[in-house]
């Protein structure tokens, strides 16, 4: 028995000393790594409780309401100073109508250490023409006629039109496609990478990606809902102009860890 | 030390006497048999933990399903309104029960329940699971007007239920829970998987131009956009199992999924229903209203109502829709009779 008490003694001596005396961060396992979507309109909350209502209004002064969304987020990159670059091919689906997927927890775990953060919005087209069983069974697909693949984002919703009345939108982003048919041809890439900047990893962390849902339709391209509101798929112009405002959609909230 | 020796010689002589109606007897596993196209496109079915599919299991929710035992004065199953040759559906608007009342809605057709991942079942998603959603019609005074303290009874000194329920669950003691296990196991097996569409899928059959172009019209968003809602070729559901309103009406007699949720955005939302097997499963729409697929397409063509919760996925509700010619309608419906699957509605596994 006193052999036992010992060995658990020493077990608990070494245990102690080894988490105290262990200063140098490049020794430390690596850390978890969390990303939680919060969206907003122009600094005011948005989440699935706020849909339905028409109560936004864009850059062009229309009124809208959003009554679906959910985008795909991929390939988070870690890039260290000295340009190593971790890149976790992943993909998820940021649901906010069901409220689900918006906290992304990466199964791949960061060295500690500085990095340049960033993602996909949507998927890069090595990672398009993958089959995802699971965004088959959301039916997020793009018809192949448009390309295949999936859809970027799905933003339905409604907005007062010129003549007072609501009228459904459809901002539905995907890869932009001209000639639709057997041999559809592709003007230029629509995904496009999301550059959170310089994040110190020093522990486990979360990360916050704020997301202005009205930057969405505000710049460079004022959106005029009246003119772009439905059957976007295969007007490649309106594409470009999804892709041209998303830059400004996404960036860095706050960080803890 | 004598004391505990009795006591573990006391555990163990309890435990035997719990386990004595099912010593050494398991149900037989029978997994669903997943169509490759399934597997290969979409996630694994949803079979809850507590209800395994079993031979034993599947064999007597088979029974049940056709049985009349079920309903109040005897006259009824669930086949009466879940006909097989109707691809598990009627063929009238909506549904009499056992005293010749009608409901308010089409009788669902039934097949491939076990892949509505979100566990809403009926048009109105009141229905949180297979087993739950069996339980009701039993006691539904319109349809089998009966109650289960009844039908438990029937069952229980029924000379061959007792048997079947023990070999499917390993108690004699039948409740209506496990009543309704065995029926959701059976209707699981269900499974449509091989309608021309599905062999074209797989490279097994030709589709012939005017469905091509029907495929055509249902997938381009300038024209049926009917995949939004329906699904695509990557999801041979053909649902998204979600629930929308689709503009059949101004003001709502039925509030659907609102009268479920409570919330008036939900008002006049019913489920998506799959488009395999229209051939057999008319009349269409939640009540049953239209009783061809010509009526259902001129509706989305030209027949939309506005209201407040209609689906921002409706297009030109001004123009009453998407104002399809006649030809592209013509070629819509070849293309969606060619997702029925006649080998489904013939299966003997489902028959009784």
């Amino acid at each position: 028995m006193s052999k036992k008490i010992f060995a658990l003694i020493v077990i608990i001596t070494l245990s102690f000393n080894s988490c105290s005396e262990d200063n140098d961060d490049n020794l430390k396992p690596p850390v978890s790594t969390t990303f939680t979507f919060n969206h907003n309109w122009d600094g005011t909350l948005v989440t699935n409780a706020s849909f339905n209502t028409v109560q936004y209004t864009n850059a062009n002064g229309e009124l809208l309401s959003i009554e679906r969304l959910r985008y795909i987020i991929s390939d988070i990159t870690f890039t260290s100073s000295s340009n190593e670059v971790i890149e976790l091919d992943i993909y998820n689906l940021v649901d906010v109508t069901n409220n689900t997927n918006l906290s992304f927890t990466t199964e791949a775990q960061i060295p500690l250490g500085n990095y340049t953060v960033s993602f996909t919005f949507g998927l890069d087209n090595e990672d398009n023409i993958e089959n995802y069983l699971d965004l088959n069974s959301e039916s997020f697909n793009v018809p192949d006629m448009l390309g295949g693949g999936y859809h970027y984002m799905q933003f339905d919703g409604k907005f007062t039109n010129s003549n007072a009345q609501e009228q459904g939108f459809n901002y539905h982003a995907i890869r932009a496609v001209d000639n639709p048919g057997m041999n559809p041809t592709f003007p230029q890439d629509t995904f496009f990478t999301v550059n959170l900047g310089e994040i110190e990893i020093i522990n486990d962390i979360e990360i916050e990606v704020k997301v202005n849902l009205a930057e969405w339709f505000k710049n460079p391209n004022l959106w005029d809902l009246n003119a772009l509101n439905q059957m976007l798929m295969p007007n490649s112009t309106a594409q470009i102009m999804m892709y041209d405002n998303g830059q400004s959609v996404f960036s860095l909230g706050d960080i803890s860890q | 030390m004598i004391k505990k020796w009795l006591y573990i010689v006391s555990l163990s002589l309890l435990s035997l006497s719990c386990s004595n109606e099912d010593t050494g007897y398991e149900p037989t596993p029978q997994p669903l048999d997943i169509p490759i196209l399934f597997s290969d496109n979409i996630i694994p079915p949803v079979i809850p933990n507590g209800n395994p599919q079993t031979v034993e299991g599947i064999a007597l929710g088979k029974k049940l399903f056709f049985d009349t035992i079920l309903s109040n004065n005897g006259t009824q199953a669930c086949a009466s309104c879940h006909a097989p040759q109707n691809a598990f559906t009627d063929d009238t608007p909506t549904s009499d029960g056992v005293d010749g009342i009608f409901g308010t809605r089409n009788s669902m057709p039934l097949f491939n329940l076990a892949w509505n991942y979100g566990e809403r079942f009926t048009w109105d998603g009141k229905e949180l699971s297979l087993e739950r959603q069996a339980l009701e019609p039993v006691q539904n005074p319109i349809e089998m007007h009966s109650n289960w303290e009844t039908v438990v009874e029937r069952l229980q000194s029924h000379p061959e239920y007792p048997e079947l329920f023990r070999l499917a669950f390993k108690t004699s003691t039948i409740t209506k829970e496990l009543t309704a296990k065995a029926i959701a196991q059976f209707e699981r097996t269900l499974i449509s998987a091989n309608s021309k569409f599905d062999r074209y899928s797989l490279g097994q059959a030709d589709l012939t131009p005017q469905e091509l172009n029907g495929l055509d019209v249902f997938l381009r968003e300038d024209k049926g956009d009917c995949f939004h809602c329906h699904g695509n070729p990557n999801n041979p559901l053909w649902t998204d199992n979600l629930f929308h309103n689709n503009g059949l009406d101004a003001t709502f007699s039925d509030l659907g999924l609102g009268d479920v949720t409570g919330d008036p955005n939900d008002n006049g939302k019913f489920k998506s229903p799959s488009l395999r097997n229209l051939a057999f499963t008319a009349p269409y729409m939640h009540d049953g209203r239209f009783s061809t697929l010509d009526e259902v397409i001129n509706h989305y063509s030209e027949g939309l109502q506005n209201s407040p919760t209609i689906d921002p996925l409706m297009k030109k509700i001004n123009e009453g829709g998407v104002q399809l010619t006649i030809q592209e309608k013509a070629d819509l419906k070849a293309f969606l009779l060619s997702l029925s699957d006649p080998s489904f509605i013939n299966n003997s596994e489902f028959q009784n």
